[in-house]
């Protein structure tokens, strides 16, 4: 059974979004993906200042058993990257919706969150998706 | 899905449970890394119970192994001691690796892979029939490997005063019997250690008490990482029915002395080793990020060269390893496609860690 906080917002490819009180969002991988991918190896985030594009790739997170790649649920500009998860990418495993966050943006078309999963829809996904 | 007669203890250590070639078998118990160093640092052990024992007995059981198998049984001398080995297909095709085991001069054991337990006994039941020997598949054992550096040590604890006399100065590749369990000093870590066989009931006793020396559970996934590690082959990935053992990093495995010995798929061997040429079986390394992967595929300028057989990260070393097949003239290295992109990698032999320690230099 993996954890889906309520407060924060999903996409059907298992990332999280979760919006700031600035207006910019934070983004990771949600724990159902994390324990899908098991161990993590590496992980490679874009750069700060680099113009994302709603469901491009924009970050890789690789563990032993497979590569995966992170699409962005919002289009915007890269405003931050969590540097500890490439350092120590094992912090994804262990805390995939705080210490493991992976990039931040700041949107440049606030109806794509419109476009996100709540919590309920993402755990119905989530539970077909392990059977 | 098949189970164990360990599957309630993987259960009851909340282990991540897959579908292993029909088996339902614990992947991890929480890190496959984790579980990995544990065995590297100290002494893990892995539900190997899939895994089938076939025994063979009748007098005619010495010559029907030594048409069977491309390593020569006759290299066995003392009882107990095991061989590593290849059966092949009349072509040379591998069918499966496997350890066989000399018990008598009329009884002889091999432990074959689970996920070609139908194909090797029908084949091996056709074969026998000629050399008069009753091939007898053991349902009824159950098997746990004990690996790492304090293995022995702590599984000797577990198994008590009496056993751990009689595995005293029990050398590397021979098996004991005590008490109905047989007791062998081999794995597939690259760490010392034992495959301990015993009778399907006692499998979960002889489980707890390891766990209770502090040996620690460990799934298939580290069972994987460690072996590619050690360089050793994984059937299906890194051979299979149409490859030989020359192409699988496997001739010190054939025996080709004496030159009468009428192996099944020697011919074919002959002639691939006469004309040369053919693929090496080799190591790779990549230190810069990213993870080798079984299928990629490997390039020598421009040009493709072959494939990587098994890949993956290496939690000793802290990069990617992997074993592939290529073209015999390649050296030093060579280029591997991965995710659209071509990465240099270095071409090694493996193993690429020993006893703990790294092997590169």
């Amino acid at each position: 059974m993996s954890d889906i906080p309520t407060q924060i917002k999903y996409t059907k490819s298992h990332e999280w979004v979760e919006i700031l009180d600035d207006g910019t969002v934070r983004i990771g991988i949600t724990d159902h993906a994390q324990d899908l991918l098991g161990d993590m190896v590496f992980v490679e985030l874009p750069e700060v200042g680099d113009e994302i594009i709603a469901g491009e790739e924009s970050a890789v997170v690789e563990s032993v058993k497979a590569a995966s790649d992170v699409y962005s649920p919002l289009s915007g500009e890269i405003t931050a990257i969590n540097e500890a998860v490439t350092e120590t990418p094992e912090i994804v495993n262990q805390s995939p919706y705080e210490g493991g966050w992976l990039f931040e943006l700041k949107p440049s078309a606030e109806t794509e969150i419109d476009d996100l999963l709540d919590a309920d829809a993402y755990n119905e996904l989530a539970e077909a998706d392990s059977h | 899905m098949k189970q164990t007669v360990l599957h309630p203890e993987h259960v009851k250590l909340d282990a991540k449970m897959v579908d292993f070639g029909g088996w339902h078998m614990p992947i991890n118990y929480g890190s496959q890394i984790d579980e990995h160093h544990q065995v590297r640092t100290d002494a893990g052990m892995f539900d190997v119970c899939h895994m089938t024992v076939v025994d063979l007995h009748g007098d005619g059981v010495r010559d029907f192994l030594k048409h069977l198998l491309t390593n020569n049984i006759d290299k066995l001398e003392v009882s107990g001691k095991a061989l590593y080995t290849c059966m092949l297909k009349e072509n040379g095709g591998i069918i499966d690796d496997l350890i066989v085991y000399y018990m008598t001069d009329t009884w002889f054991r091999m432990v074959v892979n689970a996920s070609t337990r139908e194909k090797d006994i029908a084949w091996i039941e056709k074969h026998a029939a000629d050399y008069a020997v009753d091939v007898n598949e053991r349902d009824d054992l159950a098997m746990i490997a004990v690996q790492g550096p304090n293995a022995r040590a702590k599984a000797n604890a577990a198994l008590g005063a009496e056993a751990t006399a009689k595995c005293e100065g029990l050398k590397p590749f021979v098996a004991v019997d005590h008490a109905g369990l047989f007791i062998a000093r081999t794995g597939y870590t690259g760490e010392d250690g034992y495959e301990i066989i015993m009778p399907n009931e006692q499998a979960p006793a002889l489980w707890q008490a390891l766990l209770n020396k502090g040996v620690k559970a460990c799934g298939l996934g580290a069972r994987d990482t460690l072996r590619l590690e050690a360089g050793m082959n994984l059937y299906g990935s890194d051979m299979d029915e149409s490859i030989t053992p020359l192409v699988s990093g496997l001739a010190w495995v054939v025996a080709l002395e004496p030159a009468d010995r009428k192996f099944i798929g020697r011919d074919v061997l002959e002639a691939q080793a006469a004309e040369g040429n053919h693929d090496q079986f080799i190591g790779l390394v990549l230190t810069e990020r990213g993870v080798l992967r079984n299928h990629q595929k490997v390039f020598a300028g421009g040009e493709l060269v072959g494939e990587i057989t098994s890949g993956s990260f290496s939690p000793t070393l802290g990069h990617s390893v992997a074993l592939a097949r290529i073209k015999h003239s390649i050296k030093d290295s060579c280029e591997v496609d991965m995710r659209g992109k071509l990465v240099t990698v270095r071409i090694v032999k493996p193993p690429f860690v020993r006893k703990g320690k790294s092997c590169l230099v």
